[in-house]
């Protein structure tokens, strides 16, 4: 594609949420939302406008009681291996060259273009409309490891990427290696957060750690798989009907299509 | 015949010098003189006294147990040794009596501070030595004037993004933008 070469890294963080184990409580929306700073809205009942770099959607499978069943899927960002926002952004705001694969976004640097918010298949990304305000007081409890972000940027998960940064630090201090953290050692809010122990976190690359097992699963699946943006965010669902609305649309053009890869 | 004895003496190359230099002096020196506050540190800090007496950098910057950098000690730290005046410097009874007994913490201004979005691990870069990117504070008696920007409220010597790209690029260390920002 346009000789683009999808980088391999040594290190994939990714991420395996179990559809079956999640409730849509919403507790890693709200860790995401205080760990990165997102201020709350006054009035958040225009969605178009609302930042939410985890949003859990409902899903149906349309069929009348008692054969009617629901599922939630949280949707951080795909950090896909070969993304569709990267090559679309005119300033390089948005990269993904660092050893873990995490699709990075500069903000001071970002021209609020949004080309990159319409590449994306999973609307992983979402534009500051106006500047945040957080409640009086409010803003001495800002967490530390995000900087907030002004009006008229694009902002989106980045796998609580400081975590990582301090995850690396800790080993340097304790004698571990940074280069291979061992299983659990870098954990972003939501995962720590799921009371169901839905949301997994690792090195997919790294036997050692659960995700790499989970991933390959029978019953894992990404979503939008046919585009080929190889997302790090695998999801896992023994039900059928889950797994197909995980490609959507894609394979054959009508909803619910068989999945085509292996 | 009259306009012509007016033109007389304002061409030529004297004029234009003159506020060319004046240009040059208002831009160099005068504009970035008021484009930074100068402030003195709340107590007269000696490095140099320290390290005369054996300190190393490492005692009293320190290191968190889960790898985070302490940055300036605190009254806890300053206390081990100054609980009480031992010396003769009025810098020292400024710290005792003001800070140390009252409990309060000194509102050190810090040279080095970095915006918001910048996230700089030195534990990462312990194998550094300090004075390869801090001046050598061992021989410093007085801080240094800390300029502040009036209008971004940054320090002027903190460290800018070429210099720690460049040596990153030197060493063949990733210069991605998640090295650094956040």
């Amino acid at each position: 594609m346009h000789g683009h070469v999808e980088r391999e890294f040594k290190i994939t963080w990714g991420m395996v949420i179990d559809l079956d184990k999640c409730t849509g409580c919403g507790a890693c929306m709200t860790a995401c939302q205080v760990e990165n700073n997102i201020a709350p809205m006054l009035d958040a009942s225009n969605k178009l406008r609302t930042l939410s770099w985890l949003l859990v959607f409902e899903m149906s499978n349309k069929k009348a009681a008692p054969d009617a069943e629901i599922a939630y899927l949280p949707r951080p960002c795909m950090q896909c291996g070969n993304p569709a926002c990267v090559p679309v952004c005119p300033v390089v705001a948005t990269d993904k060259n660092e050893e873990g694969g995490i699709v990075s976004q500069i903000y001071p640097r970002c021209i609020g273009c949004r080309y990159c918010m319409a590449a994306c298949p999973y609307h992983a990304r979402y534009f500051n409309w106006e500047d945040p305000i957080f409640p009086k007081g409010m803003e001495k409890a800002l967490s530390p490891n995000t900087s907030t972000r002004p009006r008229g940027v694009v902002e989106k998960c980045n796998f609580c990427h400081t975590r990582f940064v301090q995850a690396k630090d800790k080993a340097r201090q304790t004698g571990g290696n940074p280069d291979a953290l061992p299983d659990g050692a870098y954990m972003p809010a939501c995962a720590e957060v799921c009371p169901t122990g839905a949301i997994s976190f690792g090195d997919l690359k790294n036997p050692e750690h659960k995700v790499h097992e989970l991933a390959k699963g029978k019953n894992a699946f990404r979503l939008l798989e046919k585009l080929e943006l190889h997302p790090q965010v695998y999801y896992v669902s023994k039900r059928e009907w889950v797994r197909k609305l995980g490609d959507n649309y894609a394979a054959t053009g009508k909803p619910g299509a068989e999945k085509k890869h292996s | 015949m009259e306009e012509k004895k007016q033109c007389k003496g304002c061409g030529g190359a004297l004029p234009f010098v003159i506020g060319f230099v004046a240009a040059l002096i208002a831009g160099w020196v005068l504009f970035p003189d008021l484009m930074y506050s100068k402030k003195t540190q709340p107590v007269r800090f000696s490095h140099k006294i320290h390290q005369e007496q054996g300190l190393e950098c490492a005692g009293c910057h320190t290191f968190r147990d889960d790898g985070s950098f302490a940055g300036i000690p605190t009254n806890e730290k300053c206390a081990e040794c100054h609980s009480d005046v031992q010396g003769s410097d009025p810098a020292e009874k400024v710290y005792v009596e003001q800070y140390a007994k009252t409990g309060k913490e000194v509102p050190w201004l810090i040279y080095q501070y970095q915006p918001d979005n910048v996230i700089f691990s030195h534990k990462a870069h312990e194998t550094l030595e300090c004075t390869s990117c801090h001046p050598d504070m061992a021989k410093n008696d007085t801080p240094p004037v800390f300029y502040q920007n009036r209008l971004s409220g940054y320090s002027k010597q903190t460290m800018k993004m070429w210099k720690c790209e460049r040596c990153h690029a030197e060493n063949g260390v990733s210069n991605a933008c998640h090295a650094c920002h956040k």
